[in-house]
């Protein structure tokens, strides 16, 4: 390399004296009124809340510093959590086996039908997730042919689906799918089909192009759609409650139940508070562990 | 560093490649010799990146086979050839560092130890201090470097780069035609370089192979098909000729006489590459001189009388445009080897040239029109 002559303008100019950027706050503040209107204040409120004290009458509470609501949740409830994450936890798994090959077919096969299939992947949102739980129930019924062929393999033990523990999972699957492809598919996209290529011509048989190559490229696809759909499974009841039984609740079942049924405000709003905190541990755990701010 | 080892011919025998009705390669056959820098020339659509791709693996032929020594590897899929490329974009792996790009292919096959071989290949492309940098941190120059030590250090039988200096500015550009062509000496392994840069090619080529649609127009060395090009094409991709379309006139026993637009042209019979009596007349600007009319001219030189359109001025030399007679524009470069001694836009000129730089040309229906509106491929 020839030395750099002086006059090479290739050298950073002297640092001229910044002006103070307030255009960035400025621009920052809608969104951070969003998130304190939306998030801070009911939080504080929530948490506030799950300290209360009951006053005798029902759905009135005092307020009060109870830590034993917490205790009395947690005594009540804990297996809840367990299962809670269990399910979320398999839900994910199994989309991402399924949401995998699936984005990469898109992204790597899809050519002019990529924006079609992307939208195919989408339209079931279209519809309520309610209604789409529903379906599930009718597809998963007793009587049906789902139930029917596993049946005449005999691999159900119980001799059903619905009302089991696999049609809550089967729900959350199917309900979070979405969100597990589309990040998947923004980081396959992404992914230069020639380092495949450049793979391949350095002696990686495909599947070490997978592990090696792919893999790694789309982790922070992976890192994404799983928190995506991971997190919002862990706090669903709806699947639990339409698919599933009194043996299959969830978290989120609970929840609602002491809110709505039960109106034992401040149990619901220690749930709900430590609901959010296992999560942010879990999530921070794992993000941590995956090392995305290491990746492209 | 890299010890010189037993490498092996590479040899294309008909090869064909069909894209539905589109005939990429068209019945290719070639031996690439051990140990050559040899480049596939041509332009865009030629076919050559597809040979290229061919020889990788990364394409199947539609028929023909390709082989290295004794060896076919026709079926063999690429990550199992003794071939590696450097690709147009590098295509580094952006989540690996400097030194597991390189190592990657040593890793795949299992190479124990490769920390030295590792590093004795950034020596060779002098990137020692970038090893543990991401791709990302390195400029294209640097990148391009680091593509060809990750090919290289698998002592591929074969390396093929596809336009490998195409993303890089000029001036970096000759710089690493010149590193490159030290690193295929000191490695002696056989190169295939594909690329539309015919001045490239020529550089760091032994051999070159001028393409176009699908098949070879012709093969040597750069001096040579410069010198005497065969067909239209090559006299035109490959730097720029100066053609009249004419019929022969007489044959002597030495030279063949051309008629063209009412002027004879004499051609040496060694330079003839026209087998009727269609030939065409080839002249490479640089051999051109102009003169005033009027000026003497040299013994057994040839003219044409025309009207300057256009100098260009470009420091070594100027470049000329003279309008002939019958309209056609003939280009001269002159070397700006005399201080002040230029002719003007309207002078009334002549150009000659020494006969024995002419060349002769296959001329069979081709007319006039179409050699003058076929503009050089810049």
């Amino acid at each position: 390399m020839p030395a750099l002559i002086p006059t090479s303008t290739s050298e950073a100019p002297p640092q001229v004296a910044a002006r103070k950027p307030r255009t960035g706050y400025l621009l920052l503040a809608p969104g951070m009124g969003w998130l304190a209107v939306f998030f801070a204040i009911p939080f504080v409120t929530l948490f506030i809340t799950s300290l209360q004290v009951p006053t005798g009458a029902s759905g009135v509470y005092a307020p009060g510093f109870d830590i034993a609501n917490y205790g009395e949740a947690l005594s009540q409830y804990g297996h809840l959590y367990i299962r809670s994450f269990i399910y979320a936890g398999l839900a994910t798994l199994f989309a991402l086996i399924i949401a995998y090959p699936l984005a990469y077919f898109i992204a790597f096969r899809g050519g002019q039908w990529k924006g079609l299939l992307l939208v195919l992947v989408i339209a079931p949102t279209f519809a309520s997730f309610l209604l789409r739980t529903y379906a599930w129930r009718t597809i998963l019924a007793d009587e049906g042919p789902v139930t029917g062929f596993f049946n005449a393999l005999g691999v159900l033990p119980e001799g059903r689906i619905l009302s089991t523990s696999i049609a809550v999972v089967a729900g959350l699957t199917y309900n979070f799918l979405p969100f597990m492809i589309l990040p998947l598919f923004a980081s396959l996209d992404k992914l230069d089909p020639r380092l495949i290529e450049a793979s391949n011509d350095l002696y990686a048989s495909p599947v070490t192009t997978f592990r090696k190559v792919v893999w790694p490229l789309s982790l922070p696809g992976v890192v994404a759609g799983t928190l995506l759909t991971f997190i919002p499974a862990s706090g669903d009841y709806i699947n639990a409650q339409l698919l599933g039984s009194i043996t299959t609740r969830m978290i989120g079942s609970a929840i609602q139940v002491n809110f709505i049924q039960f109106r034992d405000y401040p149990i619901a709003s220690a749930l709900s508070v430590m609901l959010m905190f296992i999560i942010l541990i879990v999530v921070s755990i794992y993000i941590r562990r995956s090392g995305t701010e290491d990746l492209v | 560093m890299v010890e010189s080892r037993k490498v092996e011919d590479l040899h294309l025998r008909n090869l064909t490649k069909r894209f539905g009705d589109f005939v990429a390669v068209d019945d290719l056959t070639l031996t690439i010799p051990a140990g050559s820098f040899f480049a596939l020339l041509g332009p865009s659509g030629c076919g050559k990146t597809t040979t290229l791709r061919m020889v990788a693996g990364l394409e199947d032929p539609s028929e023909g086979s390709i082989s290295i020594g004794e060896q076919d590897v026709t079926g063999l899929r690429a990550f199992k050839r003794p071939v590696n490329t450097v690709f147009q974009s590098y295509a580094l792996f952006p989540h690996l560092d400097i030194f597991e790009n390189v190592a990657f292919g040593l890793r795949r096959r299992g190479v124990k130890d490769i920390k030295p071989a590792v590093e004795s290949m950034l020596e060779l492309v002098e990137l020692t201090p970038m090893a543990r940098r991401k791709p990302k941190q390195l400029s294209g120059g640097q990148q391009q470097r680091v593509a060809v030590a990750r090919a290289l250090i698998n002592e591929p039988e074969v390396l093929l780069l596809d336009e490998p200096l195409g993303a890089l500015d000029l001036k970096l550009r000759r710089q690493m035609q010149i590193e490159l062509k030290r690193i295929q000496m000191e490695v002696g392994t056989t190169f295939v370089h594909v690329t539309h840069d015919q001045e490239e090619a020529m550089t760091m080529a032994d051999t070159v192979a001028v393409m176009n649609e699908g098949r070879i127009e012709q093969m040597g060395a750069p001096a040579d098909i410069y010198e005497l090009p065969e067909t239209v094409f090559v006299a035109r991709f490959l730097g720029q000729s100066n053609l009249f379309v004419g019929k022969r006139e007489s044959s002597g026993s030495d030279s063949v006489t051309v008629a063209a637009h009412g002027q004879q042209f004499t051609i040496p019979n060694s330079r003839n590459n026209a087998p009727g009596g269609d030939v065409i007349v080839g002249v490479r600007p640089e051999k051109m001189t102009i003169v005033d009319s009027g000026d003497p001219i040299p013994d057994m030189h040839d003219r044409i009388a025309g009207r300057v359109v256009d100098v260009s001025y470009t420091g070594v030399s100027t470049q000329y445009l003279v309008k002939t007679s019958w309209g056609e524009e003939i280009t001269v470069f002159e070397q700006n080897d005399v201080v002040g001694d230029q002719s003007e836009v309207g002078d009334s000129v002549e150009v000659h040239w020494a006969r024995d730089h002419a060349f002769g040309l296959d001329g069979t229906g081709t007319s006039a029109d179409d050699v003058e509106s076929a503009m050089p491929v810049v």
